[in-house]
């Protein structure tokens, strides 16, 4: 274990960061409500459009603290074959999560995320469940209210990302180098109406993210 | 590997410049100690003597190191550029063209092929930009994303690319300062003229110069900033360059003047996008293109009016 947090870290310091940041190049809005992930676990959740989305995400915290990082990715998609099992889960850290619905109690479908938290660390969760079309927010699963309701005292942290979708969409397998955004909101916590009534809160506040970053680019 | 000549005035203005930067951050700290506030100074000059420590190091050690951060700096601010202005979606191609475009100028002015850099991009570039825009057929915006291209190619692609060629002068045009003195010269110019532009505009500023696009430059700033740069030309470059004294003033005062228009040209860009800042990349300066603006006008009119003085043609086999 130790020795692949090693390579994570190593990854991230030499390859992922350098060329997330340089190659790429990213500007950050609220970075003040990113959460200390090494002090106390958090949910961040955001849009999705692009692979970039979680090298984008984790990249913004320090190579320690993202060891203690783990994105929630789709079994199906990252764990289809045992090579891309053993990169993505050992090297990326994702915990793998089935999209099929199966008949199964809600702990038992959420046992690996709910141990991660409880062990103080922190998961990258996107509700729209799949890369949806660029510049639209896709109806949001309730996945996350449910995790957040079984963790009611981990703080949930939406954010919302502009830019992947340009420098690599969904089917796509050449990059263009673009300047993408983040956008992060302060933190919420699961206020105890239901479900639904959360994860409608989430998406309104990664819409309300999209909608000031609209404002921006049409001062 | 090939080296630089440093020759001993360059070094003598390069310890002038760390001893003021010297001077000006010890300054900048006394007066944070009396509690004065003065942290976006201080922010600024921190990002700014980053930057001189990463030229001196790159333009120090040999002509790859010097070549492969121009390369790098041209290549930031297109992809500010491009990030910054609206590309249609099927242009992903196009773009990824644009940007080979980088290391190929930069190649060829490396081996001094001067004659090809002058028309790779105004002509070169422009057609397979053209054709390769055609090739993808989208004909809603064809003409106004293939000018923001090539605009965006212009201004950070062949107009940054001066800076390189100002390094492919030979060192018998200037046996005083090198290559390295020139380009010194030009970057010290640029560089002071947008502080003391600024500078006088905040001292005596009152009448605007263009308030619609650049609302907080004043015809006092930019008086004051064509003077300054006048005397400062003549005062470092007699250490730097072969100008005579005449020269340098006129050289000093166009280069003033250029280095303003290209600070407005890039603000009238930024109005339009509505952004305040192209990145955030250096702190207190904003992004590459923010920073490196008016360097876009200055570079080519030094290298024209220094080739234009000294009679020189750039050839392969220099």
């Amino acid at each position: 274990m130790i020795f692949f947090n090693f390579l994570k870290y190593m990854l991230f310091l030499f390859i992922i960061k350098p060329f997330i940041y340089l190659v790429l190049g990213v500007n950050v809005s609220g970075a003040g409500n990113l959460p200390k992930v090494d002090k106390s676990p958090s949910i961040i959740v955001a849009n999705h459009n692009s692979h970039i989305d979680t090298l984008l995400l984790m990249s913004l915290f320090n190579c320690s603290q993202i060891l203690k990082i783990h994105p929630v990715a789709a079994a199906d998609y990252f764990c289809n074959t045992k090579f891309k099992r053993f990169v993505f889960t050992k090297l990326l850290g994702i915990i793998p999560i089935s999209r099929k619905v199966r008949k199964a109690t809600e702990e038992e479908l959420f046992k690996d995320i709910n141990e991660k938290l409880r062990a103080g660390e922190t998961i990258i969760i996107y509700p729209e469940g799949t890369r949806g079309e660029s510049n639209e927010l896709s109806k949001f699963k309730s996945g996350v209210a449910h995790i957040a309701r079984m963790n009611p005292d981990i703080p949930v942290i939406p954010c919302y990302i502009n830019g992947p979708d340009k420098i690599l969409p969904k089917g796509e397998i050449l990059w263009v180098p673009f300047i993408a955004d983040v956008y992060v909101s302060e933190p919420v916590y699961y206020d105890n109406t239901s479900t639904k009534e959360f994860t409608e809160k989430i998406r309104s506040i990664v819409e309300f993210l999209k909608l000031e970053h609209k404002k921006k680019e049409e001062l | 590997m090939e080296h630089f000549i440093i020759t001993e005035n360059v070094k003598f203005m390069l310890f002038g410049l760390y001893g003021f930067l010297f001077v000006l951050m010890g300054v900048l700290k006394f007066l944070q100690f009396k509690k004065k506030n003065v942290d976006n100074w201080l922010i600024r000059v921190r990002s700014f003597i980053f930057i001189v420590v990463i030229f001196t190091v790159a333009f120090c050690t040999n002509k790859i190191c010097a070549f492969a951060l121009i390369t790098l700096l041209s290549y930031l601010a297109l992809k500010e550029f491009f990030s910054l202005t609206p590309t249609r979606k099927t242009d992903r191609r196009v773009l990824l063209w644009a940007y080979w475009s980088i290391p190929v100028q930069f190649y060829i002015i490396y081996i001094n092929w001067a004659t090809l850099f002058y028309l790779f991009i105004p002509l070169y570039v422009f057609l397979l930009i053209s054709m390769r825009m055609v090739t993808i057929g989208n004909t809603d915006g064809f003409l106004k994303s293939i000018a923001t291209i090539q605009w965006g190619l212009m201004t950070s692609v062949y107009a940054l690319g001066y800076i390189a060629l100002i390094l492919a002068i030979p060192f018998k045009y200037n046996p005083i300062g090198g290559s390295l003195g020139l380009l010194f010269f030009i970057l010290l110019i640029t560089v002071a003229n947008d502080f003391m532009q600024m500078f006088s505009g905040k001292m005596f500023g009152k009448h605007k110069i263009i308030p619609k696009v650049s609302p907080n430059k004043t015809w006092e700033g930019f008086i004051g900033g064509v003077i300054g740069t006048t005397i400062l030309s003549m005062l470092i470059a007699p250490v730097l360059t072969p100008f005579t004294l005449l020269q340098s003033a006129f050289c000093g005062s166009v280069l003033a003047i250029a280095g303003f228009f290209g600070d407005v040209t890039m603000s009238a860009v930024k109005r339009d996008m509505g952004v305040k800042d192209t990145s955030s990349l250096i702190p207190g300066h904003g992004g590459i293109l923010d920073r490196f603006d008016s360097l876009i006008f200055t570079a080519p009119l030094f290298f024209h009016y220094f080739a234009y003085i000294n009679s020189i043609v750039i050839t392969r086999g220099h």
